[in-house]
């Protein structure tokens, strides 16, 4: 398969945090415009009588891609999965893989496969005929079947379960073959509706990272709904936050979280701290940004596009807040307040700290250390942050 | 303590005691009797037969069974060919019922939860009237100046009526009216449950609707065909009345012949042999439908 490996290439890609362009070798498709996109949406709705569950939705996926739909549920991310693999028509607009429209061509005959939330594996069929379904269906010839469904049966490392039925399976095993069914057609695209929603925590944290093994050894392109932020971030090589039935931000993991485009964004993705002002002082390379939430001036290091007069809003993620019991030097991206919660969490701690405005804000602190509970309730604390953490969204 | 669970074990026996005694009056003593006068000799007495228990001279009991009705029965072949009739027309109506009713039942299942119900009700509302009433409609419709006759010749598709009272054509259509909504409420059941996801995963794997019907919706709706056969096929091999009213003076079944036996020639031992006959020939039916039902639940535990 000449495609071997492309995908942890993907995914590795977006490690490093996309400001450091420039200096990279080889861009990554979606930054390289003369790149073909494997799975093209253009213009897709979808609308149930007066519901318009996909909103005129364009998007490009490329070979090789974890491409993850994020969103609440009832925001169409599901929708959206069913229309690329032909359970649903699109009101409007066209849907083009690998080149070819594929708008009204039925499932069973799209070089597309699905895994299905419910696995809707066959009751009726042990792990072996379940797996060897499709290939059967395609008229593959038995010897052929037979080593396809034992090496894919290997792979997913359930061999010795081929006979059983799938109800003698634990969730994780049949979550496993439910995989297994849909890959072993080698399609060109699959399609995960909430592959590790039905498994417990460690499990699936487990089962996430053999799922990137498995696409990356097989080379096959993922698309994958969730509404788990977390296995987004594990997952994706990119991600595509959705709400009301429309992509608000497309971009790498690193790009989502530290970058959010909007309010919804930030705040969907992570947890963070908003503060509502107004720019007091704007220059290409900084701003001042006034809160009446804040008793402090907010001075960004970067520069931003937004009206005069506008309301913008600046997001700050608890784990970029400074806490201390002594003042930081400057006046500026420094607040007082008062300790009112502190959630323990063994790795890390959350401490709900409140201004003398009444705005909480939400700090977190890694645990490095057994014994130092240095912070406690009712303390007086200052919150600091570097001038390059806050974003300001104007949406 | 022990007092407590002495209270529960016994409030759990009755509850089990319960359908064992239902079965035990209405079931096994009926069939007891049956058997016993199977056994005996026709007399001109009422009951019209000899007991089959005597004293004799000694103070002894002596028993006397009698096979002769057995040996009746393979002797004139009139009761074979009521048998085989019996089971024919059993068959071809289940079948009918299968071909009918299968479509109802995944019409029903398949429907929105409101006209879901609407659909069971109108399933269920004949029951509200007497079968005996329902067969006896069915003459109006079929008759030769009944309803169906009517609306042909008036609209001229016919010239003279068609004759489809007392034929096999009525015949069966009594039967598989009565017996459609037994086929059709089992298999609804049993499609009710389905994983209707099941379907989109085989179309995915490559099935056209079609083929995903018969890979996956057919096999697994096997034992809501089994039950719906079971319950048309067995009450269809002693049916009475139907082919009485319906069918024509060749409909000979079980039913009729345990009729006239009983009534008509008030030979009550050879009628008894001839149910007891029947029942020995319907046991492997339901022994099999049990053991595939067990297995069945067995394997989905």
């Amino acid at each position: 398969m000449p495609l071997r490996g492309f995908g942890r290439n993907l995914r590795r890609a977006n490690s490093g945090v996309a400001i450091s362009a420039g200096s990279v070798a080889k861009p990554t498709p979606w930054n390289d415009p003369t790149a073909r996109a494997y799975v093209q949406l253009e213009h897709v709705s979808k609308s149930f009588g007066d519901f318009k569950a996909v909103d005129d939705i364009s998007l490009k996926i490329y070979q090789g891609e974890i491409f993850c739909l994020l969103g609440a549920s009832g925001c169409g991310k599901t929708t959206l999965l069913r229309m690329l693999g032909g359970f649903e028509k699109p009101s409007a607009g066209r849907i083009l893989i690998d080149g070819e429209d594929m708008t009204g061509v039925p499932p069973y005959l799209r070089p597309v496969n699905m895994m299905f939330q419910s696995y809707a594996l066959f009751p009726h069929m042990n792990v072996e005929q379940n797996v060897a379904f499709g290939l059967k269906q395609d008229g593959v010839g038995k010897a052929e079947i037979k080593d396809r469904v034992a090496t894919m049966l290997d792979l997913v490392k359930l061999g010795e379960f081929a006979k059983r039925k799938p109800h003698q399976l634990s969730g994780g095993q049949r979550q496993r073959v439910a995989l297994a069914r849909s890959l072993v057609k080698r399609p060109k695209l699959l399609l995960l509706d909430e592959p590790l929603g039905a498994l417990d925590k460690k499990l699936r944290e487990h089962t996430q990272f053999e799922l990137i093994s498995l696409q990356d050894k097989l080379g096959v392109t993922f698309v994958v709904v969730t509404h788990d932020q977390e296995e987004a971030m594990t997952l994706a090589s990119r991600i595509g936050v959705m709400d009301h039935g429309e992509i608000v931000q497309a971009g790498t993991p690193s790009e989502i979280y530290e970058f959010p485009s909007s309010k919804f964004v930030a705040d969907f993705v992570g947890s963070v701290n908003i503060f509502e002002g107004k720019l007091i002082e704007d220059a290409p390379e900084y701003v001042r940004i006034a809160s009446h939430e804040l008793d402090a001036v907010i001075y960004v290091s970067h520069g931003i596009s937004a009206a005069p007069d506008a309301i913008i809003w600046v997001a700050v993620r608890p784990e970029k807040i400074l806490m201390s019991t002594e003042a930081p030097g400057g006046t500026e991206n420094v607040v007082r307040g008062t300790v009112q919660d502190i959630a323990y969490l063994g790795d890390l701690s959350i401490y709900l700290v409140k201004l003398p405005t009444g705005k909480i804000v939400r700090v977190t602190q890694p645990n490095t250390s057994r014994h130092a509970e240095t912070i406690t309730w009712e303390q007086k604390v200052y919150l600091s942050w570097n001038s390059s953490s806050p974003v300001v969204v104007t949406r | 303590m022990g007092f407590l669970k002495k209270i529960v074990v016994s409030g759990r026996g009755l509850v089990v005691a319960l359908p064992y005694l239902w079965l035990l009056l209405f079931f096994v003593a009926p069939f007891l009797i049956v058997l016993k006068i199977s056994f005996s000799d026709v007399d001109l007495a009422i009951p019209p037969y000899k007991p089959l228990l005597e004293w004799t001279a000694k103070n002894a009991v002596a028993v006397k069974l009698n096979f002769n009705n057995y040996a009746f029965l393979f002797t004139d072949e009139l009761y074979l060919k009521a048998f085989i009739n019996s089971i024919k027309v059993a068959l071809v109506s289940t079948v009918l019922c299968l071909l009918i009713g299968y479509p109802m039942a995944y019409g029903i299942a398949r429907s929105r939860p409101v006209t879901r119900n609407i659909l069971l009700l109108l399933v269920i509302l004949p029951f509200w009237t007497s079968l005996l009433l329902r067969v006896y409609a069915w003459i109006g419709l079929l008759k030769a100046n009944g309803v169906i006759n009517n609306i042909l010749m008036s609209v001229g598709l016919i010239h003279e009526p068609l004759v489809m009272l007392y034929t096999q054509f009525a015949m069966y259509v009594g039967i598989v009216y009565s017996y459609l909504p037994f086929f059709i409420l089992p298999l609804y059941a049993n499609l009710e449950k389905m994983d209707w996801q099941l379907l989109e995963a085989a179309q995915d794997l490559g099935c056209k609707p079609y083929q995903a019907f018969y890979k996956i919706t057919l096999p697994l709706s096997r034992n809501g065909i089994l039950a719906g056969s079971m319950l048309v096929f067995i009450p269809a091999v002693g049916e009475f009345v139907i082919p009485a009213l319906l069918g024509g003076p060749n409909a000979l079944m079980i039913g009729r012949i345990l009729w006239d036996e009983f009534f008509s020639n008030r030979a009550w031992p050879v009628a008894s042999a001839v149910a007891i006959l029947m029942l020995i020939m319907l046991v492997p039916f339901m022994m099999w439908y049990q053991s595939v039902q067990a297995r069945e639940s067995a394997g989905s535990r």
